[in-house]
């Protein structure tokens, strides 16, 4: 078979809009490319082409959006795929496409608006930073990646993207390169995704080994369709798991490293060393939650099977990792001091709530908390930039204070972005996306334990949120220079993502589901009744408890205390052992430098002590041997080969020198020793001749 | 008739004889002279050769004689020839003067 070029075949019922959606990660990577070759003084043509491909990659999705909306009121379950073979292998085709169904719409939305808003705020915040040139082209590169992973239809081209995905995030969290931290983050974000990834590619050919394919939808004949699960399902693996179940944990375990979940969140916080738009588009609402969408896109492995909502295993495990990470990034959040770590753990612990989401309540919840934390999460990463900024680059909440009098704008929105992610009843987005996750949790068939960890870990987010404003916007001001408001650039997205912070609840409500039939495919009706049902007013009204219990704890320890900074933290005088176990982050980082990284270390010395002691000597050995050999050879071809050739030439010389005498000129000389050789040859023949 | 023997010890004295000149005379004449008694000495072993051979009517031997006759001749001129430009070079004819054939 020949190998061919990329051979386009488009399907034919794929719309236009749907054919051209790889337009939208293709135009921020080929900015990335034009910025790549920029001069570094040309920021402003830097920064433009970045948001001006981000801003018609935007327009692109919505359009994309709008067309799905459309389909859907029509009735019609919209799932465009583009698939084409990429090259060919013997009978094997490698297969790539991309996806264009509510899922994708949906998230495609998400990446481009909250991107094209940090973009802008990036222009801000990185002013007057010599490299904003270089940091918009990783920041082109990085919306690009994170887009293909949205828009991807086959499993490979995901992986290639999410790889990209986790280079850009490595190079970004590096940005400042020149700081040792910010290195070290960079390194220990990337190898500790490495792991999940291993086991993510591991899932990955076992997929394509077991399906044959490497397209989630193909009219039928891809991985993520009735034929191909029934055939995963029947086939058995080790430990009662079927081959769905196996290849999903397997691929959840790549999107618990990307995605921070239990064993693999010690890179997210550490991730925070990069600048602070990069840990809002980053490792607050993008990158992150591309685990998430990644189980929502293999949604259908992961709960092939199943004879009740969530209850196959790796859905099981899927909820217990999620829950578990909630509970205790959230404990962890209580006792830094950090601003944006405090915020970092926050986001481990939702990526544990959308986790959580996803096992017990299927793809509408996990993503509709993954959709409104993007927002209200980015708004609080670049709240706190704008705060960093505006103390001049402090980031210890115990050196801030009293900021409400001099940024009101970025209190406001803070704010707003602080009781959605508390889970404000009614008002606040997050509140909804979270009580849609509680309400699953409850009615999650095997056990409640996930659900009362989630209400716990609800109430740590209000108290720990609390603490970190109190310290931060009220009491009084304890930093050094003058506060001051950041410029509009930064503020105007605070406010817009504020607005969606609050707004976006409308789209999840009980009486209106219309998120969860948008991407469940069915009609959505205005109910109102739903709000009178008694299950449903229980929720609301222990979501009332959560939160007034977790604010009000919070405010009664640190309202307008205004500590000192010296000053140790209220808790940490009431209960010391315990703070001291959460400020040192339970000492994850130490149990794995005492375990993993210990046995590396030790490894990599055995490695060495091989490496030098066995190949090393066997090395030298050879050389010795070989430079003996040769000085013996050396000697032999000077004394012996050089010396036989000399003398022989010396004889040969000297023989000359006799012979030469014999020519003396003389002509009857000449004749006599001619005469003299007649004669002995002729009693030669004579005696020879005559036996 | 005398027997091949009988001019076989005739020619080889008298190869004897020349070479004895070539070898010991001084005057160049002489030696050249001592040569052509050895040519000739081997011209008549030619002729006895031939004379007592199986088939004389064949007149091989006759033939060779001639032949070296004729190459003896033009030796004796050239080596002549060679002596008296040597004699008129060097006013001698010496052999034992003539030492510069030396390469």
């Amino acid at each position: 078979m020949m190998q061919e070029a990329i051979a386009f075949t488009p399907q034919l019922d794929a719309s236009s809009i749907a054919r051209w959606l790889w337009l939208i990660p293709a135009l921020p990577i080929v900015a990335a490319g034009i910025i790549s070759v920029l001069k570094q003084p040309r920021r402003k043509l830097a920064s433009n082409l970045a948001i001006g491909s981000m801003g018609i990659s935007l327009l692109i999705a919505m359009s994309a959006f709008v067309h799905v909306l459309s389909g859907w009121s029509n009735g019609h379950a919209v799932r465009e795929v583009v698939n084409f073979s990429w090259l060919t292998v013997g009978t094997q085709a490698v297969e790539l496409g991309w996806v264009l169904d509510p899922l994708s719409a949906v998230m495609l939305v998400m990446v481009t608006f909250v991107g094209l808003l940090i973009f802008i705020y990036s222009t801000g915040y990185m002013e007057h930073d010599e490299n904003y040139t270089r940091f918009f082209c990783f920041l082109a590169l990085f919306a690009g990646a994170m887009l293909g992973v949205v828009i991807a239809n086959s499993i490979l081209l995901l992986f290639m993207c999410w790889e990209l995905v986790g280079l850009t995030s490595y190079l970004l969290i590096g940005f400042w390169y020149h700081k040792p931290s910010a290195a070290a983050a960079a390194r220990k974000a990337f190898i500790t995704t490495r792991v999940g990834d291993i086991f993510f590619l591991l899932g990955i050919v076992w997929l394509f080994a077991q399906t044959g394919t490497l397209l989630f939808y193909d009219r039928g004949a891809g991985s993520m369709e009735p034929l191909a699960l029934g055939g995963l399902l029947v086939h058995h693996s080790h430990w009662g798991l079927t081959a769905a179940g196996a290849i999903g944990l397997l691929i959840f375990a790549g999107a618990a490293g990307k995605s921070g979940q239990l064993p693999l969140h010690v890179w997210l916080p550490d991730a925070m060393e990069g600048p602070t738009p990069v840990s809002a588009l980053i490792h607050a609402a993008t990158m992150v939650a591309a685990g998430v969408y990644l189980i929502a896109r293999v949604y259908p492995l992961m709960a092939a099977g199943a004879i009740a909502p969530g209850t196959t295993t790796a859905l099981t495990v899927v909820t217990w990792v999620g829950a578990s990470t909630a509970v205790f990034a959230a404990l962890i959040a209580v006792a830094q001091n950090d601003i944006k770590r405090i915020l970092a753990y926050s986001t481990v612990s939702q990526l544990g709530y959308m986790m959580a989401g996803l096992g017990v309540g299927g793809v509408a919840v996990g993503m509709f908390h993954l959709i409104t934390h993007a927002f209200f999460k980015a708004l609080l990463f670049m709240g706190s930039g704008s705060v960093i900024h505006g103390v001049h680059e402090e980031q210890d909440i115990r050196r801030m204070g009293g900021l409400r009098k001099y940024m009101p704008l970025t209190f406001l929105t803070y704010a707003v972005g602080m009781l959605a992610l508390c889970g404000v009843p009614i008002f606040f987005s997050g509140f909804w996306s979270k009580d849609a996750i509680l309400e699953s949790a409850h009615s999650w068939p095997l056990s409640h334990a996930p659900y009362y960890m989630l209400v716990f870990g609800a109430v740590l987010t209000a108290f720990y949120m609390t603490r970190q404003v109190s310290y931060v916007f009220f009491g009084e001001y304890r930093g050094h220079g003058h506060a001051h408001e950041s410029p509009r650039v930064m503020t105007t997205p605070l406010a817009i993502l504020a607005v969606f912070a609050v707004a976006l609840g409308v789209i999840g409500t009980p009486a209106w589901p219309w998120f969860r039939a948008f991407l469940e495919n069915h009609a959505a009706s205005v109910e109102m009744h739903a709000f009178a049902e008694p299950a449903w007013l229980m929720l609301l009204l222990t979501s009332c408890v959560i939160v007034i219990v977790g604010i009000g704890l919070g405010w009664w320890i640190y309202g307008n205390k205004s500590p000192r900074s010296e000053e140790p933290d209220a808790l940490q005088k009431a209960i010391p052992p315990v703070w001291t176990v959460l400020a040192n982050r339970l000492y994850i980082d130490e149990l794995y430098g005492a375990t993993v990284i210990a046995f590396y270390y030790w490894w990599a010395k055995v490695a060495d002590w091989i490496d030098r002691d066995i190949w090393g000597d066997m090395v030298s050995t050879v050389i010795w041997l070989t430079n003996h050999w040769a000085r013996l050879n050396k000697f032999l071809d000077a004394t012996m080969v050089d010396g036989a050739f000399d003398k022989g030439c010396e004889e040969i010389y000297n023989g000359g020198g006799v012979l030469a005498r014999i020519q003396n000129g003389r002509g009857q000389i000449y004749l006599r020793l001619l005469a003299v050789a007649v004669v002995i040859l002729a009693a030669i023949l004579i005696w020879s001749g005559r036996p | 008739m005398t027997p091949l023997t009988g001019y076989l010890i005739v020619a080889a004295l008298i190869f004897a004889i020349g070479l004895a000149g070539a070898l010991t005379r001084r005057n160049a004449i002489m030696v050249l002279i001592g040569i052509e008694l050895m040519l000739n000495a081997a011209n008549l072993n030619l002729i006895a050769f031939w004379r007592y051979s199986p088939h004389p009517e064949l007149l091989t031997g006759m033939m060779f004689a001639i032949f070296s006759i004729a190459v003896a001749a033009a030796e004796a001129a050239v080596g002549l020839g060679l002596v008296i430009s040597i004699y008129r070079h060097a006013k001698t004819a010496d052999v034992e003067q003539m030492n510069r054939m030396k390469g």
